[in-house]
C-alpha cells in the first residue's frame, strides 16, 4: 500500500466527484460519475481488495453509466443548476 | 436551502473528522475488525473447503444466507424497474417509418396504410436514427462472443482468481447491453425477450436455493455443502467446493438477466420500441 | 520509504488521510442530496455516498504488509494449510460485505433512475421546484 500513490489517487477521486455534481450538463455528469467510478476501482485494487475492485469496474464503470446515460436519453439533458 | 445545507453538512463533517482521531490505525494487525472471527477464516478456509481464494469462500459457504438474500434483492430491483415503466400497448402508433436502403428516400406510412413487407429493400428505423455505422456494428458483433466467454471464464475461475459470480454475471449482462446498443433495441429483444429474461432471473435464484433445499433433504442444515458428499461421490471438503460453484452459477445467471431486464424498461420508458 | 525520519505531523497525516478522504466524500455526496435541485444530480449525490461508505470498510480491512486474500501455492499439490499466518493476508470479511453493498447500490440505481423516468413522463420536468409548484396547483384545483 504505497501512501503516495494513494493520496494522488483519492484527490483525484475528490475532484471527479465535486466536477460530477457541479456541471450543468446531464451527460457530462453521467461521463463524470463514470471516471469517478475508475477511480475508486483503482483505489481499491492499491488498498488490495481484488474482488472488490473487479465488482466497481464492471458495476460502477460499466453498467451504472449505461443507466445513466439512457435515463438522461429518456428525460431531458440540460439541469439549471 | 442551499445555505442550510451547506451548514449541516459542514456540521457533521467537523463530527466526523474529530471522531476520526479515534479510530484505530489504518494497517495495524491487532485492529478489534481483524482479530474476532477473520482469523479464523484465513487460517482454516482453504483446508476445509479447498477454495485458496478467500473472498469466494467466506461469501459463498460461511456468509451463504446473506447472499441469497442479496440476489433477491437484485431480482425484486428488475421486478421493481418492470412494474414501475412497463406500458403494455394496446393501439398501435400514429405513424411508422420506413427506409429505401438503396436511394436512402423516407417513407411516413400513417395508421391505416399499407406497409411495405418486402424486407430486402426496406428496412424500419426508430425517429432518432443515426446512419449506418459498419465499423461498430461489425467490430461489436465480432467481440461480443469472446467478451461472453470470458464471462463465462470469470465464473467458473472465481476459485483460484479474484472473480465469482457477480462479476461474471454483470459482465455477461454487459455484452447484452452491448449487443444492444450497436444494433436496435428490436433485434435484441427477437434475441433475448423480456420473459426469457425474467425466466431466467428468476431460475438463478432458484438454483441458489435449490441447492439448499437438497442439502436440506439430505439431512443436514439449510446450504451446508458437506452433505452433498454423498449424491457426488467426493470426500466432504470437495462436496464444498462444487457446492460453492453451483451457487455461484445460480447467482450468474440471476445477475446477468437482470441487468438486460433494467436495461430494456429504462431505455425505451417501458414501450420496448425503440433505444439509444 | 522507511528509515527516513519523519516529522511527527507528516506522521500524523500519513496514518489519517484515508479517514479524512472518506469523511470528506461523504459529505460531497450528502451535499449533493440536500441542496442540489435536478433528480438526477440527487441521485448521483447517493452513489458518492454509497460508495464512500465502501471505502470506509476497505480501509479498515487492509493490513500494512499484507498480501491479497488469495492464498498463494493454493491448488494442486502441496495444498495443506500448513504455514498460513494471519497476518500475512488482509482480512477478508469487510471485502465480502462490501460485495454486497456493490451489487444493492446498483440494484439501488436501476429502481432510482425508473422512478426518475416515471416522474418525467407524468411532469415534463426533472426539477424539484417546478414539481413541488405543479403538485400545489393540482392540490388547489382539487379543493
Amino acid at each position: 500500500m504505497i501512501w503516495q500513490l494513494d493520496l494522488i489517487i483519492l484527490t483525484l477521486v475528490l475532484i471527479c466527484g465535486m466536477a460530477a455534481i457541479s456541471i450543468k450538463d446531464l451527460l457530462g455528469a453521467a461521463v463524470l460519475f463514470g471516471a469517478f467510478s475508475f477511480m475508486m476501482c483503482l483505489l481499491f485494487a492499491i488498498m488490495g481488495a481484488v474482488d472488490v475492485a473487479f465488482t466497481e469496474a464492471s458495476v460502477g464503470a460499466g453498467v451504472s453509466t449505461v443507466f445513466f446515460v439512457a435515463a438522461v436519453f429518456r428525460t431531458s439533458r440540460s439541469s439549471r443548476d | 436551502m442551499k445555505y442550510i445545507g451547506l451548514i449541516a453538512v459542514l456540521l457533521f463533517g467537523a463530527v466526523i473528522l474529530t471522531t476520526s482521531l479515534e479510530f484505530p490505525a489504518v494497517g495495524d494487525p491487532n485492529s478489534p475488525a481483524s482479530r474476532h472471527v477473520s482469523d479464523d477464516y484465513i487460517e482454516h478456509a482453504l483446508e476445509e473447503t479447498a477454495v485458496p481464494n478467500l473472498v469466494t469462500a467466506v461469501l459463498a459457504d460461511y456468509r451463504s444466507y446473506d447472499t441469497m438474500f442479496e440476489s433477491a434483492v437484485v431480482l425484486a430491483a428488475g421486478l421493481a424497474c418492470f412494474f414501475l415503466l412497463r406500458r403494455f400497448r394496446r393501439k398501435p402508433p400514429p405513424y411508422r417509418l420506413y427506409r429505401h436502403i438503396d436511394t436512402g428516400v423516407i417513407l411516413i406510412i400513417e395508421k391505416g396504410g399499407k406497409e411495405p413487407t418486402n424486407s430486402d429493400e426496406f428496412e424500419r428505423i426508430d425517429a432518432n436514427w443515426v446512419p449506418y455505422d459498419v465499423i461498430i456494428e461489425k467490430a461489436a458483433g465480432l467481440v461480443v462472443p469472446f467478451l461472453q466467454l470470458f464471462a463465462l471464464y470469470v465464473i467458473f475461475h472465481g476459485h483460484h482468481s479474484p472473480g465469482g459470480g457477480f462479476q461474471g454475471g454483470v459482465i455477461f449482462g454487459a455484452t447484452l447491453i452491448l449487443l444492444a446498443l450497436s444494433t436496435d433495441l428490436r433485434s435484441t429483444l427477437r434475441q433475448m425477450p423480456e420473459k426469457s429474461s425474467a425466466i431466467m432471473a428468476s431460475t438463478g435464484l432458484f438454483i441458489y436455493s435449490g441447492t439448499g433445499v437438497l442439502c436440506l433433504l439430505l439431512g443436514a442444515n439449510f446450504l451446508d455443502y458437506g452433505i452433498l458428499s454423498r449424491l457426488l461421490a467426493v470426500d466432504p471438503v470437495m462436496a464444498r467446493s462444487h457446492g460453492i460453484l453451483m451457487v455461484e452459477i445460480g447467482v450468474g445467471v440471476a445477475v446477468s438477466a437482470v441487468m438486460i431486464w433494467i436495461y430494456y424498461n429504462l431505455v425505451s420508458a417501458g414501450r420496448h420500441d425503440e433505444g439509444l | 520509504m522507511k528509515g527516513l525520519s519523519m516529522p511527527d505531523w507528516a506522521e500524523f497525516i500519513i496514518a489519517n488521510y484515508n479517514y479524512w478522504g472518506v469523511a470528506v466524500l461523504m459529505m460531497i455526496g450528502l451535499y449533493a442530496i440536500i441542496a442540489k435541485n435536478n433528480l438526477v444530480k440527487k441521485i448521483i449525490g447517493m452513489n458518492i455516498f454509497q460508495v464512500a461508505i465502501i471505502l470506509f470498510y476497505i480501509t479498515i480491512a487492509t493490513k500494512l504488509e499484507a498480501t491479497i486474500p488469495i492464498i498463494r501455492h493454493g491448488h494442486g499439490h502441496g495444498a495443506h494449510a500448513a504455514g498460513i499466518q494471519a497476518a500475512g493476508y488482509m482480512n477478508p470479511l469487510p471485502q465480502v460485505l462490501m460485495l454486497t453493498a456493490i451489487v444493492v447500490s446498483v440494484a439501488t440505481l436501476g429502481v432510482a433512475l425508473a422512478l426518475a423516468v416515471s416522474i418525467y413522463q407524468r411532469y415534463d420536468t426533472l426539477e424539484e421546484d417546478e414539481i413541488l409548484e405543479q403538485l400545489k396547483a393540482e392540490e388547489l384545483r382539487q379543493v
